[in-house]
């Protein structure tokens, strides 16, 4: 087992296991911050998968922004919110869960057994790419190719979601803002 | 090497785990990390495909789209969540019944 082998099952395990704690756990303050670990984790997975760029801005916008603001809407939120949380049943899985618990376990049984019957790995345009040499490498600079990349082959689609952030971040002040009668 | 199924598999647990918060959780903020987990593991698909474009980087350009649009929705979905606090002062997505009186 090489030693790339071995930090992803590390980080698998810590990304799964901080994740399970955040849908488990009833604080909700310590839940998001595990939640960092789970976003700090899978940034680790994005490097391992050979993409530097993606998990420098994972850990830029999600860590930086996201959180940032989740947290800053909780503070918001006031005190009624940690008592209603106090107030929900203790255990992890109580009668009210059992559905959902179900419903996501045969979900992930599901994707299981399609995962292991597709064999990612024998796909056939992913083996012409190994064949063709069309893969990324540990060795390889890529951001110099995606920034050509996005000025180029994906232009519309970044102008577009330009666009699209702009309206969300105005949208999100014109509904947050104080009403002045009602 | 890691192979790429481990990838898919992780990626399925992550999403998983997404889904069993959204059915679960009666509090809007943890219905929102929820989404954030899902949004994560399909990320995690996308970068993992990724690595077998090198020429286009489809996989990993599109997993940048997929973070600024996370980015906006949870602008948005926090805003009305801010809202929602101020009109029935909780969170609660189960108390809420109407989005305008």
């Amino acid at each position: 087992m090489s030693l790339a082998q071995i930090l992803f099952y590390a980080m698998a395990f810590i990304a799964i296991a901080s994740a399970l704690y955040v849908a488990s756990s009833k604080n909700l303050v310590r839940g998001i911050f595990m939640f960092f670990v789970t976003l700090f984790a899978l940034a680790g997975l994005y490097v391992l998968a050979l993409a530097d760029f993606v998990a420098v801005s994972q850990i830029v916008i999600y860590v930086g922004g996201i959180l940032v603001l989740i947290l800053f809407a909780f503070m918001l939120s006031g005190k009624e919110t940690l008592d209603s949380l106090g107030r929900q049943k203790d255990k992890f899985v109580n009668s009210g869960k059992i559905p959902g618990l179900v419903l996501s376990l045969l979900f992930f049984a599901v994707m299981v057994t399609v995962l292991l019957k597709l064999n990612a790995d024998d796909l056939g345009w992913i083996k012409q790419s190994v064949a063709s040499g069309n893969v990324i490498k540990p060795t390889d600079n890529g951001i110099h190719n995606i920034g050509i990349n996005l000025m180029t082959t994906y232009l519309l689609p970044f102008e577009a979601i330009s666009i699209l952030l702009m309206m969300a971040l105005v949208g999100a002040a014109h509904i947050a803002r104080k009403e002045q009668d009602a | 090497m890691i192979s790429l199924n481990d990838f898919l598999i992780v990626g399925a647990a992550l999403f998983c785990i997404g889904l069993y918060m959204l059915l679960t959780k009666r509090n809007a903020i943890q219905l929102l990390i929820g989404i954030e987990l899902m949004l994560n593991a399909a990320i995690l698909n996308l970068v993992a495909f990724g690595k077998f474009d090198r020429v286009n980087n489809s996989g990993q350009i599109f997993a940048l789209f997929a973070i600024v649009l996370a980015a906006a929705t949870t602008a948005v979905a926090l805003a009305i969540i801010l809202t929602v606090y101020k009109k029935y002062k909780t969170i609660d997505p189960g108390k809420v019944n109407s989005l305008k009186d």
